[in-house]
C-alpha cells in the first residue's frame, strides 16, 4: 500500500512535469521565425486565406491552442499535421510509422548494450588493475569518447561501401522478412550501442569495485562461496542501481535523441521526424512527438525506480 | 558521488584540506591520463591560435585541376568536391570550435555555479521551484532543445549557438553543484561564518565556493566534451553554425555522400578531428573524477 502512494506520488509529480514541459515548448515553437500560416496556405484573397487558417487551427492564442491539443491528446489524437493549402492529416499516421521503428532500434540497443556490458564490467571490476581489465578499460574508454557519427560514418563505409556486406540505408519493417529487417538495422543499432554498452560497462565496474569493498564481501568469501556465486548473487545485484537509472534515463534519449544516426541511416524514426517538424514548422505535430519522448522519459524513470526496490531491497524504504 | 567527495574531507580542519587539496593536484600532474590528454589538447589549442597561419591553402580556395582527389603532397589530406584542400580546412575549421566549446560551457558553469549556490544555500521554496523547472527541462533530449532554440531564433550565428548550449546545459551542472552545497552549507565553518554576521555574498562566493570547486571543475571538464559533440551535431545538421565556413561538422555534413562514391577523406579527416578532441577532453575529466573523486 504503501509502494502504491509512492509511485502514485511520483506519477503525479512526473505528470506535472510533462504539463509543464510540453506547456513550455508550445511557447518556443510560437517563436520560431515564419509561422504555419505562412508555410501552409495558398489562397490569393485575404478572406479564403483567413478560412485557410482557421482550417489549421492557427487563429487559436496560445493558450487556448494548447488547451485544444492536450484534450486531444488525452484522446489519444496527436493532432492535425499541416498540408498545404489549409488542409490538414492526423500526425497519428506518422506518428504510427515512425515509433515502433524508434522503438524497435531502442529495444535492440539496450538489448545489445547490456549483455555485452554485463560481463565486461563484471570482469573489469573483478580483475581491476590486472592486464585484462587495462586492455579492456581502455577499449571502453576509446568507444564511449567517439562521437557517434564519426563511429556511423565510418562502420558505414566499412561494411556498406568497401566490403559491400550491409545496406547503408532505409528501414525494412519485420513484416517484409524478418533477415531484411536485421540487416538493415546492423549499421545503425552498432553505432548507438558502442558509446552506450562502453558507458555501461564503466559505470557497473565503478560501482562493483565499491561493492566488493564492503564486509558482508569479505565475509561471504571467507564462509567458502565460490568467487563466481558471489560476484553473481551477492555483489551484481546491489551494484546494478546505478546501471538501471542510467540506462532508463536513455530510454526516452534513444527514442527521439538520435537525430543524427536517424539521419545518416535513412530509418524514418521520430528523430528524424523531430528535425522535419522543426524546420517546416509543424507546431502541433512537433508538441505530440516530444510529449511521447517526455512520457517514455516518465514511465522508464518510474520503471526504474521499481526495478531498483526489487534489485535492491535496501532502497525501499528510500524517499524517492 | 559530489557528496561523498565533500563528507570525507568534510571533518577535517582548513590546513589538512589545504594539504589534500594541493596532494590531489600533484597527482593529477603525474597522471598518464591526464597528461595524454592535455597533451593533445594543447596541439588543438595550438592549431585553433595559429592555425591561420599554418594552413598551407586558404579555406575557400578552389583548384580545379583537383577535385575530389585523394591525398597528395600538395594536399596531405586530398581535395573536396569542390577543388578546396582538406588539410587546410581542418586546421581552419578548429578555431571555431575550440572557442564555442569553451564559451558554451564557461557560460554554462557560471550560471549553473550560481545556480547551485542559491538553491542549495537558500533550499525552500526557491529552490523546489527551480528544481521542479530543471526536472522539467531535463525530460526533453538536451539536442532536440538545442536545435529547437537555435531555430527559433533564427540563428547560424555561433555567438547565438554558444549561448543557447549554455543556458542548456546550466541545469545540470547547477544540480550537481547544489548537491555539492547542500553538504557544505551543514559544516562548522559556514556556521561560523554567519555568526560572524559576515554577508550572504561572503559566505556564498569566499567561503562555500572554494570548497566545492574540485566537483565544479570535475563537471566542467565533462561539460567540455559534450559541447564539442553538440557544436559538432549541431552544425552537421545544419544549425548554428554559417553553412560552407570551414567547420568540421559542416565539412562533414557537406561530404558524407561522397564516401559512397570512396571518397572518403573529406569525411573522415575532420570527423577525426572531432574525434581526437573529444577523446582528449574525455582523458583529462576521466583522470580528474578519478583522482577527485576517490
Amino acid at each position: 500500500m504503501h509502494k502504491l502512494n509512492q509511485i502514485f506520488q511520483a506519477l503525479t509529480k512526473l505528470l506535472l512535469v510533462l504539463v509543464g514541459a510540453t506547456f513550455l515548448l508550445s511557447l518556443i515553437v510560437r517563436l520560431l521565425p515564419g509561422s504555419p500560416a505562412d508555410f501552409y496556405t495558398n489562397a490569393f484573397n485575404e478572406e479564403d486565406r483567413l478560412l485557410q487558417i482557421k482550417a489549421l487551427g492557427l487563429d487559436r492564442n496560445a493558450f487556448s491552442s494548447y488547451a485544444h491539443w492536450i484534450f486531444d491528446l488525452v484522446r489519444g489524437d496527436f493532432g492535425p499535421f499541416f498540408m498545404s493549402g489549409g488542409s490538414t492529416r492526423p500526425t497519428s499516421l506518422i506518428i504510427a510509422q515512425s515509433i515502433p521503428r524508434s522503438l524497435l532500434i531502442m529495444l535492440y540497443v539496450q538489448i545489445v548494450s547490456l549483455t555485452i556490458a554485463i560481463p565486461l564490467g563484471l570482469l573489469t571490476a573483478y580483475r581491476a588493475d590486472k592486464a585484462v581489465d587495462r586492455i579492456i578499460s581502455t577499449g571502453l574508454f576509446a568507444g564511449s569518447a567517439i562521437p557517434g557519427f564519426a563511429l556511423a560514418l565510418s562502420l558505414g563505409y566499412f561494411f556498406g561501401v568497401r566490403l559491400q556486406l550491409l545496406p547503408t540505408i532505409g528501414y525494412v519493417p519485420i513484416a517484409e522478412g524478418l533477415g531484411e529487417h536485421f540487416k538493415h538495422l546492423i549499421l545503425p543499432v552498432a553505432s548507438l550501442s558502442i558509446p552506450l554498452c562502453a558507458s555501461y560497462a564503466r559505470i557497473l565496474r565503478a560501482e562493483i569495485i565499491s561493492t566488493l569493498r564492503q564486509d558482508y564481501v569479505t565475509m561471504a568469501v571467507s564462509k567458502g562461496i565460490s568467487n563466481s556465486r558471489v560476484l553473481i548473487k551477492h555483489v551484481l545485484r546491489p551494484s546494478s542501481t546505478s546501471l538501471i537509472t542510467t540506462a532508463s534515463l536513455n530510454m526516452g534519449a534513444l527514442i527521439g535523441g538520435t537525430v543524427i544516426i536517424d539521419q545518416i541511416f535513412a530509418l524514418g524514426g521520430l528523430g528524424q521526424q523531430i528535425t522535419f517538424a522543426i524546420f517546416a514548422r509543424q507546431y502541433i505535430a512537433l508538441q505530440s512527438y516530444i510529449a511521447l519522448i517526455a512520457i517514455a522519459f516518465i514511465l522508464f524513470t518510474v520503471l526504474a525506480d521499481l526495478l531498483i526496490g526489487v534489485v535492491d531491497p535496501r532502497t525501499r524504504n528510500r524517499n524517492v | 558521488m559530489t557528496e561523498s567527495t565533500t563528507s570525507t574531507i568534510a571533518n577535517k580542519s582548513d590546513l589538512e584540506r589545504k594539504q589534500i587539496r594541493r596532494e590531489r593536484i600533484s597527482l593529477v600532474l603525474k597522471d598518464k591520463t591526464f597528461l595524454v590528454g592535455a597533451f593533445i589538447l594543447s596541439f588543438w589549442i595550438i592549431l585553433a591560435i595559429f592555425g591561420s597561419i599554418i594552413a598551407p591553402h586558404g579555406a575557400g580556395d578552389q583548384d580545379f585541376n583537383f577535385v575530389s582527389h585523394s591525398p597528395t603532397s600538395k594536399f596531405f589530406f586530398g581535395t573536396d568536391a569542390n577543388g578546396r584542400d582538406v588539410f587546410s580546412r581542418v586546421i581552419l575549421g578548429t578555431r571555431l570550435i575550440v572557442v564555442m566549446a569553451f564559451s558554451a560551457t564557461i557560460l554554462g558553469t557560471v550560471l549553473g555555479t550560481s545556480l547551485g549556490l542559491a538553491t542549495g544555500y537558500f533550499k525552500g521554496k526557491f529552490d523546489m521551484i527551480v528544481m521542479r523547472l530543471v526536472e522539467a527541462i531535463s525530460a526533453i533530449p538536451v539536442l532536440i532543445i538545442a536545435l529547437l532554440a537555435i531555430a527559433a531564433l533564427e540563428g547560424r550565428s555561433p555567438t547565438l549557438t554558444v549561448i543557447v548550449i549554455g543556458f542548456v546545459f546550466t541545469p545540470n551542472i547547477g544540480r550537481t553543484v547544489r548537491a555539492a552545497v547542500l553538504g557544505e552549507s551543514e559544516l562548522e565553518y559556514v556556521a561560523a561564518a554567519r555568526l560572524r554576521t559576515e554577508r550572504t555574498r561572503h559566505i556564498l562566493f569566499r567561503e562555500i565556493l572554494p570548497n566545492v570547486l574540485p566537483p565544479i571543475i570535475v563537471e566542467f571538464t565533462v561539460r567540455l566534451g559534450y559541447a564539442i559533440f553538440a557544436i559538432a551535431t549541431l552544425s552537421f545538421l545544419g544549425a548554428g553554425v554559417e553553412y560552407g565556413s570551414p567547420n568540421w561538422g559542416s565539412q562533414i555534413a557537406e561530404n558524407w555522400g561522397n564516401i559512397y562514391s570512396n571518397v572518403w577523406w573529406p569525411t573522415a579527416f575532420p570527423a577525426l578531428a572531432i574525434a581526437s578532441l573529444a577523446v582528449s577532453i574525455n582523458l583529462i575529466s576521466d583522470s580528474l573524477l578519478e583522482i577527485f573523486e576517490l
